[in-house]
């Protein structure tokens, strides 16, 4: 159990149920972004800004852990961003950001991964990502991996045209100001996942969007920006600490007393209501998209 | 060296005093960190600069320890170089044999640590005191430090009285802290004054002027550099700044960072040896400037950025691996972030190369640092010199590629992946079949520990979203 | 030794040459109130300020010392401080090891200046005020001209351009000695002065 990257019945285990693979190597949040300017290499969270002009069509990303377990989610988001009014293509060809291999030092192969997503997405529209993790792979991260490379250029104009969900309702679709709640009173928490806040610096926009719902009580989590423990490849490198992770994550959660714990990730959602479910607790864990949607539109 | 880490880790985690303790401390430091940097917008100017006065000195790095060495060695300053650590403890063995040193009182000292100094000196009958309060007690214990800045985090006030009954004459069981300070106190200062030689490190060695800043709260590292007649400082060479002004922002940021002081109680800066009119301080002052792998570390553009750090502990102190795990865990003399960048690229990625992998990537770590220090952006290089085969890596054990099997599995995921057609199948298969893998399989069996199993969705969202009428193209 | 330092430098000089950066713009904070803020930012680390008319420190020193029921002090003689036993360091450290470490009550001495944002005593050691003197006794007592507090540590430094000047021991002192290495709970007076008593003298 420790030992298990070395485990050759492990690999060839992930090698047969390559599922598994997409689902769990996926989670390898992280990445390393790479914003080099004069102080020499550090790392801030991305600088995003809106498109020059409103624009009428916009891509969606779905993410591979979405359109394996959480489609739901997915198709949320995209409903959301539909009824603003926006045309909303779901490229048939997308599959995965690359980021379970890049995180885990594969660039080649996460390199060939990504450059599909340059072929998949073609068009000069805005790619909106339900998940602030992918996101962050391919707005931070995609420059530095495709440097040298021949699609160089095409990554960066990809990489600046990638928005996380709910940065793009705040900033680009002015949603705040068009909530309207038709839900019933409900108490939830927040959970920052660390990608979305630490790559690209998204971190009021989902709690404005929360705050904004007049019959949602918002009950602040005083470890909600600690990570949940889900880490991609740590969470089986290191399934124990991972566990002691969201052990501690899904008490903090508890006491807040909310009924949901609402997010923007699906890695960090999957990790937290997995051990809610496990653990027996009534609490939900739902991403963003799927409650907002649920609030507005009543669905 | 990856069980190691592991089966630590999975002590500690079963540990629920150390638990216990490292989450008080880490959250009380949490705390007293964030009230020091509440202006964000002078936390960032403040942090921008902190980091190009490294880069800056990184950069002139050459240059700087020639003209250290020339500006100390004129205040009367003995600087020596060491290669490797034995290199280091061979020099500190020789000045002190020839001052026919027996007694030497230390004040805390990292690199100390990286040489291994004390148990060197031990065994050619020399006996090295610690003198910070934290650094004596796991001496008295025999243990490493667990935290850089505070090395006995990781025990309680139980443990550290029982320490000193068992330990010092006379000393009755008291869980006091005043009682247990004072007691340190008494003994110390009859080991100071005893003392034929004082060790110390240095926190930043200033180019221009020659002089050597130590930050400290307790005194004894002002003790340990004046009051006896030799002072020996062993540091690392990338300490280096420009200039004494580049002190000021440091000092800003370091004890900030580190404690949430806003400054510790003492700044030592000492430019040279005892003047002959002057009455006390040492009469000489020897400095040896450790490389252990740095210069191999500097070689690298993008690596050369973890020579930036200060020593803080900031990383630590807002890592939620080391809370849970603590300092001990890490197998190495730096712990948490830091020390997972650092120790792979001294000791080498075949002896560590489990440390970068201990992380979730989340990036707590890079929000704090005070001089920028990417630390995800190194840890994920190291992972990849580790697994991309080289034949001249710029990693010390790196280059090596991932096992067969390892490689393979990601060929597989990569084809899955990168064509379309193959997606669709891969994804269609799952969504029918997933869902029967066994929770005891061996991916599962450690997620389903805590977690419920995953639920594959009967469509995928490629489904959904065709069924649901948006566009492909 | 030399082949280390060859060694060593030719190393660093091989790798990739990387343009230093610029300094980004930092400006020191500024204070209104120098004193206050100095005062505020020393009692929080447990030191004690206590204004005196500039002709008046002795009486207010002696009035101090004798609350504290202290007895031996140590302090330079040209200072003229008024106690019935005033010690000098008017000797090598050698030759007054034994009651400096285990025989000093107190100790004054002068400071070059303060540093308001931190609370902080600048001192610069010299022959009629030794580098031990604040540091063994259990008190300190630091005499401050008020005119002499700085905002911050970067104002002092390139006002008074140390970097051209720099003696054999600079000190900043910010508080007495203090431990936090036991369960993060505050010790005062681990290896350093117990007690911290500064006298601003009011210009």
């Amino acid at each position: 159990m420790y030992a298990i990257h070395t485990d050759g019945v492990y690999w060839l285990y992930l090698l047969f149920s390559i599922g598994m693979n997409s689902a769990k190597w996926y989670y390898q949040i992280g990445a390393a972004q790479t914003a080099r300017h004069r102080l020499g290499n550090v790392r801030m969270p991305a600088t995003v800004t809106p498109p020059a002009a409103m624009p009428n069509i916009v891509y969606y990303f779905g993410t591979c852990l979405i359109d394996l377990f959480f489609p739901q989610a997915g198709l949320a988001g995209m409903e959301l961003l539909k009824r603003e009014g926006l045309r909303v293509v779901f490229p048939q060809g997308q599959s995965c950001c690359g980021q379970p291999a890049y995180n885990s030092g594969h660039r080649n192969q996460a390199r060939e991964v990504a450059r599909a997503q340059l072929d998949a997405f073609p068009q000069d529209w805005p790619i909106v990502v339900p998940s602030g993790s992918c996101a962050g792979m391919m707005r931070v991260h995609y420059p530095d991996l495709f440097k040298g490379d021949r699609d160089h250029d095409r990554a960066v104009a990809f990489a600046n045209r990638v928005y996380e969900l709910s940065w793009f309702l705040v900033h680009v679709l002015g949603f705040e100001q068009k909530l309207v709640d038709k839900g019933e009173k409900v108490t939830v928490t927040w959970h920052g996942s660390c990608h979305s806040m630490r790559e690209m610096g998204v971190v009021d926009e989902p709690k404005r969007l929360l705050a904004g719902l007049a019959n949602v009580t918002v009950v602040e989590n005083p470890r909600e920006k600690e990570c949940c423990g889900f880490g991609g490849t740590f969470a089986v490198r290191q399934p124990e600490i991972s566990a002691a992770m969201v052990a501690d994550k899904i008490a903090a959660i508890g006491e807040t007393g909310a009924s949901r714990v609402v997010s923007g990730d699906c890695g960090c959602l999957m990790n937290i209501g997995g051990a809610l479910d496990k653990a027996g607790k009534t609490t939900q864990a739902q991403h963003l998209a799927e409650f907002l949607l649920e609030r507005c539109h009543g669905r | 060296m990856a069980a190691d880490f592991a089966h630590r880790a999975h002590d500690a985690l079963n540990n629920p005093q150390l638990r216990r303790n490292f989450r008080r401390a880490m959250d009380g430091l949490m705390a007293k960190r964030a009230v020091q940097f509440a202006d964000q917008g002078d936390w960032t100017k403040l942090r921008a600069r902190g980091a190009a006065i490294k880069a800056r000195a990184l950069a002139r790095l050459p240059d700087l320890l020639e003209e250290f060495e020339r500006k100390a060695t004129a205040n009367g300053i003995h600087v020596h170089w060491a290669e490797t650590t034995a290199d280091a403890n061979r020099i500190v063995l020789e000045i002190l044999t020839a001052h026919d040193a027996k007694r030497v009182i230390k004040g805390k000292s990292m690199v100390s640590e990286e040489m291994h100094l004390n148990a060197h000196l031990h065994a050619h009958g020399i006996a090295a005191v610690e003198s910070d309060l934290g650094e004596y007690i796991i001496q008295l214990a025999g243990e490493a430090p667990s935290h850089i800045v505070m090395p006995c985090i990781h025990k309680d006030k139980g443990e550290i009285a029982q320490l000193f009954t068992d330990n010092i004459k006379d000393q009755p069981y008291t869980e006091d802290v005043d009682a247990l300070t004072a007691a340190a106190r008494t003994v110390l200062r009859q080991q100071f004054a005893a003392a034929d030689a004082g060790l110390s490190g240095a926190n930043f060695l200033v180019a221009e002027t020659g002089s050597l800043v130590l930050i400290e709260n307790e005194g004894n590292g002002r003790l340990s550099t004046t009051l006896p007649p030799l002072h020996i400082a062993v540091t690392g060479i990338e300490k280096l700044v420009e200039k004494l002004d580049d002190v000021a922002p440091l000092l800003a940021l370091l004890p900030r960072s580190a404690t949430g002081q806003p400054i510790t109680t003492y700044v030592n800066m000492i430019t040279g040896s005892r003047k002959t009119e002057e009455l006390d301080g040492p009469r000489q002052v020897h400095l040896v400037l450790l490389d252990n792998g740095r210069s191999r570390v500097y070689a690298d553009a993008q690596l050369r950025d973890t020579l930036r750090c200060i020593r803080c502990g900031a990383c630590m102190n807002h890592c939620p691996v080391y809370a849970r795990v603590g300092g001990h865990t890490y197998g190495s003399v730096y712990p948490g972030p830091i020390g997972k960048i650092l120790t792979p690229q001294l000791a080498g990625l075949d002896c560590a190369g489990d440390l970068p992998h201990a992380s979730t990537l989340c990036n707590a770590c890079v929000e704090v640092c005070p001089v920028q220090i990417p630390i995800a952006d190194i840890l994920v290089r190291l992972r990849t010199e580790a697994a991309e085969p080289s034949a001249s890596p710029a990693v010390k054990g790196g280059g090596g590629g991932g096992s067969v099997v390892e490689n393979t599995v990601w060929r597989g995921w990569t084809a899955m992946h990168a064509n379309p057609a193959a997606y669709a199948l891969a994804t269609r298969a799952l969504a029918l079949l997933g869902n029967f893998i066994p929770a005891a399989a061996p991916l599962l069996k450690q997620w389903t520990t805590m977690r419920s199993k995953p639920k594959f969705a009967g469509k995928s969202l490629h489904q959904l979203a065709r069924d649901k009428g948006f566009d492909h193209e | 030794m030399s082949d280390a330092r060859a060694a060593i430098l030719s190393r660093l000089r091989a790798a990739p040459q990387l343009a230093p950066p610029e300094y980004p713009d930092w400006q020191p904070p500024r204070f209104g109130n120098r004193l206050e803020r100095f005062r505020i930012m020393l009692e929080a680390v447990h030191g004690e300020v206590y204004e005196v008319a500039a002709d008046q420190w002795r009486e207010r020193l002696r009035a101090i010392l004798s609350a504290k029921g202290v007895n031996k002090v140590m302090a330079a003689p040209h200072l003229g401080v008024d106690w019935p036993e005033i010690l000098a360091y008017d000797r090598p450290v050698e030759d007054l090891k034994e009651l400096l470490v285990d025989g000093i009550d107190a100790a004054v001495t002068t400071t070059r200046g303060a540093i308001a944002e931190t609370g902080t005593l600048v001192l610069w050691p010299d022959v009629d005020e030794p580098r031990l003197l604040s540091l063994l006794p259990p008190i300190h007592v630091a005499l401050l001209n008020q005119a002499d507090i700085a905002d911050t540590l970067a104002e002092m430094m390139t006002a008074q351009n140390w970097a051209a000047t720099m003696p054999t021991n600079v000190l900043l002192i910010s508080g007495p000695s203090k431990t936090a290495d036991i369960e993060q709970t505050l010790a005062y007076g681990v290896h350093g002065p117990k007690q911290l008593i500064v006298l601003v003298l009011q210009s």
